[in-house]
């Protein structure tokens, strides 16, 4: 359920960015105004623990096919929505980094994604009003599979969003949510089934864990909603301004340089920008009457020539490569000697 | 269990390579931190059909790799593990988007194939950056420049607390997924209710690590701020090295160099 | 030398659950001296220990070290003074290099950068260990890591030195070079260990715990030669001292 760097657009990517490092902000300042200072090395450990424990499969039974837990819900659990946030951020970030999970750009996007949904929309929204402050074994068990399932379709929405609203990718919404969102109603069952297992049995064996992270402080639901509604005014401020400046200035930084430099930039690569962000400015145009699958067209024909007369394209762009190799080989080959 | 071992070695290997002295890794870490963003950033502002335009952005990763002395076979096998997932995201672009946009003699080329193509290579060139990234900069150099360029401070400390926990606690599930491993004959792990007594216990041994560790803490006289060495050493090599490559990636994104130099080219050749 | 004294009078300990771990816990520990904990495994070694620098706080009766009662006010010098190292060193070592990890101390302490580098410097030559500062320490071995988590405590320049089975998980020779290396320190040591060979080697006196209580306290020569207490308390007499296996003279 990563979402990709090469499907994200600057646009899209740069909010998200703004939205997950905005959280993060906001929820190391609770973290450290907080006086439990045993969270600290609590969150770090339980980060490596769900890193270690991503990497122990179970078999399904009936389909032979092995899953594994995703961690965002246990984690708000356990850890209230502050410290799991910045736990689960922490783990994707070094997922990220060394193991090209997404990537570094889609790291604002998957945050948000995989931390921020579970934490700030699942937890309470979902899973506190059904457990409640004391719940019993079934109530607790139903609120962990309902959040995981509706937190687990959740997410993969926001990927699909995120893609259709960067325009990189052809496939139309319709398609890839249809592709998307059956699949991950089976990974959330499975989420729900881990998750549900694991609290069990840590219920059973050590319970005021599970009552110490339940009781804690009970969440005002007034401050959160606070929290949530300036988080969605800052996404749509950001998004609208980066989009509203690409198209009042659409060759913005090109027309900035050329003013510095007083040299005349050319045609190419103006109209691949200028096309992305005219066809983002059309679509966070609002949405009634707008149809996903004809913005997708809209940008090839404004893009098309932005390829210029192919051939020569195609040679300079091998070439290009050779040479950029060739130097890389050659800088080697004069280290060795 | 080939899964955990292989992933922790795998990440040993790529943390190891950070230990390494070249005048790459000698550079203050948030001269490379900048570099990578701005690399990523330009890379991902290309537009959607630029293909050859994308090319002259592997000079970063190739002359940092040849610099810092990472052997490109291992990062390139890093890199081909991704290029499935690549292709998956991607593939229905040459299948939805049939609009003939390239003449190669007689044959005609959509966009959706060169938009694919462009995905592919966007997809190798960010990958790469953050491997090389890490390589030449290791996980607490990028923590430390990531803070003194305004990350939160506890989230830092999360971060290296994490890294530095995550080689235990990989090596504590992997003993526990061997030992069911060898328990299971064949039957691939035993179902839900072993996975979540393992797991449970990995959780609850984890509990109380996190438990000792704060007494360490505390016997060390934490009193719940953490203080920072702070040594910085951002010269002006630093500053050539970002406004060399800024201007680079910069002067890539906006110029269409392969073009020009094609038309040249085949130009001439006429 | 009074701040180098460790007074325990009367200590009682009771877990959460209501089990009982000490009870009636008298001992005096004076400056210089090496004093080893022995006894049972779930005895109450550790969780002695652990009252010295005030992470437990005693059901009933007192802690002093040195002229100062335990109290919240006064736990900052307590654990300046008193230097703990733990059994498992993975649980001591947090920070991202061996380095980070000398220093956490100091810095807590509040001592400026140079005299910070100076004092991990030293800790760090006196284990032995300078060659690992930069280290991260999942890299470390075993002994390594032992040293270095003893170098972490030592940068505080603590006056008594606290250790929870310091000889456990070694190797030989780590663990002869660890002997070596505490033989030479001259701070107030207390060690707990099953290593009885070690306790003989290092400890000129030794308590006995049994159940939460003292069974014991004198030289340690003594109290190894009293097989009936050794027995008693679930111990026995050190290697050495059990007569050669070869050649069978007792």
């Amino acid at each position: 359920m990563h979402m990709a760097d090469a499907l994200l657009s600057p646009a899209v990517g740069g909010t998200m960015w703004a939205v997950s490092g905005g959280t993060i902000a906001y929820c190391s300042a609770k973290v450290r105004k907080g006086l439990d200072d045993r969270k600290v090395p609590l969150m770090g450990v339980l980060g490596a623990f769900l890193f270690a424990a991503q990497m122990i499969n179970f078999t399904i039974p009936a389909t032979g096919s092995s899953g594994h837990l995703g961690g965002g819900l246990l984690l708000s659990i356990l850890l209230g929505p502050y410290a799991a946030f910045l736990t689960i951020s922490s783990v994707i970030m070094v997922q990220a980094l060394f193991f090209a999970d997404g990537g570094l750009l889609a790291l604002g996007c998957n945050i948000f994604n995989m931390g921020f949904i579970p934490a700030f929309l699942v937890y309470p929204l979902v899973y506190k009003r059904i457990a409640g402050p004391a719940p019993e074994r079934t109530r607790l068990v139903a609120a962990i599979m309902i959040s995981a399932i509706v937190g687990l379709q959740l997410g993969p929405l926001g990927v699909v969003l995120e893609t259709v609203f960067s325009g990189i990718s052809a496939l139309p919404f319709s398609a890839f949510a249809l592709l998307m969102q059956p699949i991950h109603l089976a990974i959330g069952v499975v989420e729900g089934v881990a998750t549900v297992a694991i609290v069990t049995f840590v219920h059973k064996a050590r319970p005021e864990i599970i009552r110490e992270a339940l009781g804690a402080r009970p969440m005002g639901f007034r401050p959160l909603r606070t929290v949530l509604v300036s988080f969605l005014a800052a996404a749509l401020l950001t998004g609208g301004l980066l989009s509203g400046f690409a198209s009042k200035n659409p060759d913005g930084l090109e027309w900035a340089i050329a003013g510095v430099t007083g040299a005349e930039m050319l045609k190419g690569p103006e109209q691949g920008l200028h096309a992305v962000t005219t066809a983002l400015q059309k679509r966070t145009a609002f949405l009634p009457d707008y149809s996903f699958k004809n913005a997708g067209n809209r940008a090839i024909g404004n893009a098309g020539n932005s390829l210029g007369t192919s051939v020569s394209g195609i040679v300079g762009g091998l070439m290009t490569l050779a040479i950029v190799f060739l130097s890389g080989f050659l800088l080697k080959r004069r280290d060795i000697r | 269990m080939a899964g955990i071992d292989g992933t922790l070695l795998d990440f040993k290997s790529l943390d190891l390579l950070a230990d390494g002295d070249t005048a790459i890794h000698r550079l203050d870490p948030r001269a490379k931190v900048l570099a990578t963003l701005i690399f990523v950033i330009c890379v991902v502002s290309c537009g959607k059909y630029e293909l050859s335009a994308l090319f002259p952005f592997f000079l970063f990763p190739v002359l940092m790799i040849t610099l810092g002395n990472i052997p490109a076979l291992y990062l390139a096998k890093k890199i081909a593990v991704i290029i499935p997932f690549a292709v998956v995201v991607g593939m229905f672009n040459p299948l939805l988007d049939r609009q003939v946009m390239l003449h190669v003699g007689a044959l005609g080329i959509s966009g959706g194939w060169i938009s694919f193509a462009s995905i592919v290579v966007r997809a190798v060139l960010t990958v790469s950056s953050a491997l090389v990234l890490v390589a030449v900069t290791g996980f607490p150099g990028i923590c430390a420049a990531l803070e003194r360029l305004g990350m939160p401070q506890p989230f830092a400390v999360q971060l290296l607390f994490l890294y530095r926990y995550i080689f235990v606690l990989a090596e504590e599930g992997g003993q526990m997924a061997r030992a069911r491993e060898l328990r299971t004959f064949g039957t691939r792990g035993g179902g839900i209710r072993a996975y979540g007594s393992m797991i449970g216990h990995l959780l609850l041994r984890t509990w109380m690590r996190a438990e000792r560790i704060h007494m360490a803490m505390l016997a060390r006289g934490f009193s719940g701020v953490f203080h920072t060495r702070r040594h910085s050493c951002f010269g002006l090599r630093e500053i050539v090295f970002i406004l060399g490559w800024g201007l680079f990636f910069i002067t890539a994104r906006l110029i269409p160099v392969p073009h020009l130099l094609g038309a040249l080219v085949t130009g001439i050749l006429q | 030398m009074s701040h180098h004294i460790v007074e325990v009078k009367g200590l009682e300990h009771t877990y959460p659950d209501g089990t009982p771990a000490l009870r009636n816990v008298s001992l005096r520990i004076t400056h210089g001296e090496s004093v080893a904990v022995i006894g049972a495994n779930g005895a109450g070694k550790s969780t002695l220990l652990l009252h010295l620098n005030g992470y437990l706080t005693p059901t009933a009766g007192e802690v002093r070290i040195g002229d100062f009662p335990l109290t919240r006010e006064t736990l900052p010098d307590i654990r300046r003074t008193v230097g703990m190292v733990f059994q498992n060193p993975d649980d001591q070592l947090f920070m991202p290099t061996v380095y980070d990890d000398v220093a956490f101390g100091p810095l807590n302490l509040g001592l400026p950068a140079a005299e910070v580098g100076e004092r991990v410097k030293a800790a760090l030559e006196k284990v032995g260990a300078a060659h690992l500062q930069g280290k991260p320490p999942y890299r470390l071995s075993g002994g390594e890591k032992k040293r270095v988590a003893i170098a972490t405590v030592l940068s505080m320049s603590p006056d008594i030195l606290v250790m929870d089975e310091p000889t456990n998980g070694l190797d030989p020779c780590a663990r002869r070079q660890l002997i070596g290396l505490l033989k030479d320190f001259r701070h107030t040591r207390i060690f707990t260990s099953h290593d009885l060979d070690m306790v003989l080697e290092l400890c000129e006196r030794t308590i006995v715990l049994h159940e939460g209580e003292v069974k014991a306290d004198g030289a340690t020569r003594d109290i190894f030669g009293n097989a009936a207490l050794l027995a008693k308390c679930r111990l026995e007499k050190p290697l050495s001292m059990q007569g050669c296996p070869v050649c069978g003279t007792k």
